[in-house]
């Protein structure tokens, strides 16, 4: 299992054990983090499970893809740290990742 | 004038579209109303490329494919179509009619109504700027609607699509100047498009600016100009009239307000019926609520089948329904055309 921490909004951190595989977007929405719609499931379609990824941790999850840096055109407030976290897979390399959820969506 | 049917759906996504065969092959003439330019609904705007494994029969199919197939099984019941309409009223006559009204004062009349639309309706998404709202409608659009209203205006155009790359191509011709904001040099937009902008830029017609707006400014209304963030720096562009494309988002819209039972963001519904809190008003697919409720395509197949049946009583009440299977049935057979 890998560690993953969210820092919602406000605040509130979520600290969550995720299964190898699974997505960064996933392990939010079963854990009822706020602030993380995934409108479209998960499907790179809706830009609605944007987060930022703490500055530490840019090297290892690495840059999206081009059709990924297309739906960020549509996410709210994009930053050189935004990323959809339906694209980001959980491995051992990220045990520790933490993530910014926005202020908003869309 | 008055358009009158037996069913109106709002909402024309793959559940609105298998409402219609349900409803068909008891009789019922349909409507359907949609907010988007074309059938399919989440299916067509969000992701239409995109595979779904959970339709019945089909391991694999494509959800534009599942909107043309919909589209292919409805065509015998020759269902009517408005696009580009959000309705706006919908109101219970004297004698038991609805009468429905769209954004555009087009008006309908239906002896029942099935709501069908999934997330709610799509809406443009307002961009991160703060105090944007004060110059909507009056400077900040977000659709163009006529050509005219923007000439001799220096307009700012925010996004990297199509829309904002062909209303860039459509209004520069007409426009005292035009600016293309957009956060990076990549664009989605079609190639051609982006090379006809890049050859305007060229040509001194047109300006791209790199980056992203931070903030509006003007007063009552009326912008002056807007200043964008990009990695040169920050530069202050005049402008008298913003169109933002971002995409759109899904809102409850004038649902909300129709005085149906809600369930946070969705409608109340029976299992039985899938009639809402006013009997004739039905709610099926992603938009109701019931308890053990899946948003699921197929979810939505099975609860048309079963409010058809109770439609069917209310649009032709001293009818006596026969329950029957396509396979065998000749009259079912020749209402779809096969035989």
């Amino acid at each position: 299992m890998t560690k993953l921490t969210y820092i919602a909004h406000d605040g509130t951190r979520f600290e969550v054990e995720a299964e190898n595989g699974s997505t960064v977007m996933e392990n939010a929405i079963r854990n009822a983090v706020p602030g993380i719609e995934a409108e479209c499931g998960g499907a790179c379609a809706c830009a609605t499970c944007h987060v930022y990824v703490d500055e530490e941790w840019s090297d290892a999850v690495g840059e999206p893809e081009a059709m990924e840096e297309d739906m960020l055109d549509f996410a709210f407030d994009v930053r050189p740290s935004s990323r959809l976290s339906c694209q980001i897979k959980v491995s051992d390399e990220l045990d520790g990742l933490v993530v910014r959820v926005p202020e908003r969506q869309a | 004038m008055t358009k009158k049917t037996d069913i109106v759906i709002i909402g024309a996504g793959p559940v609105g579209l298998f409402a219609v065969f349900e409803l068909g092959l008891l009789d019922l003439d349909c409507h359907l109303i949609d907010i988007l330019d074309r059938p399919g609904g989440q299916c067509a705007e969000l992701y239409p490329e995109k595979p779904i494994y959970d339709i019945p029969g089909w391991p694999v199919i494509s959800a534009q494919g599942l909107v043309d197939k919909l589209m292919e099984q409805i065509a015998p019941f020759k269902p009517e179509f408005t696009f580009n309409r959000v309705v706006a009223g919908l109101e219970k006559l004297a004698d038991g009619t609805f009468r429905l009204t769209t954004d555009e004062n087009e008006v309908f009349e239906a002896k029942a109504v099935v709501i069908a639309a999934g997330g709610g309706s799509f809406q443009p998404k307002r961009p991160p700027i703060p105090g944007i709202e004060a110059f909507e409608g009056t400077s900040v659009h977000y659709a163009v609607r006529r050509i005219e209203d923007f000439r001799g205006h220096d307009i700012l155009i925010v996004g990297g699509g199509d829309s904002a790359l062909d209303w860039t191509l459509n209004l520069q011709p007409v426009a005292r100047s035009v600016t293309l904001v957009h956060r990076r040099p990549e664009f989605r937009a079609a190639p051609d498009s982006v090379n006809r902008m890049r050859a305007l830029e060229a040509s001194g017609d047109l300006r791209f600016q790199l980056g992203q707006i931070t903030e509006l400014r003007g007063s009552d209304g009326a912008l002056t100009s807007a200043l964008v963030k990009g990695p040169e720096g920050e530069t202050e562009i005049s402008c008298t009239r913003m169109l933002p494309f971002f995409g759109l988002t899904m809102k409850l819209g004038p649902v909300a307000e129709w005085g149906l039972n809600l369930h946070e963001n969705t409608i109340r519904v029976d299992t039985e019926k899938f009639e809402t809190s006013t009997p004739g008003i039905f709610a099926i697919g992603d938009i109701n609520w019931y308890p053990g409720k899946l948003k699921l395509i197929l979810s939505g197949f099975h609860e048309a089948a079963l409010m058809a049946q109770a439609a069917k009583h209310i649009v032709h009440p001293d009818e006596r329904v026969v329950f029957q299977y396509t396979t065998s049935s000749t009259s079912l057979q020749k209402k779809l055309g096969v035989i």
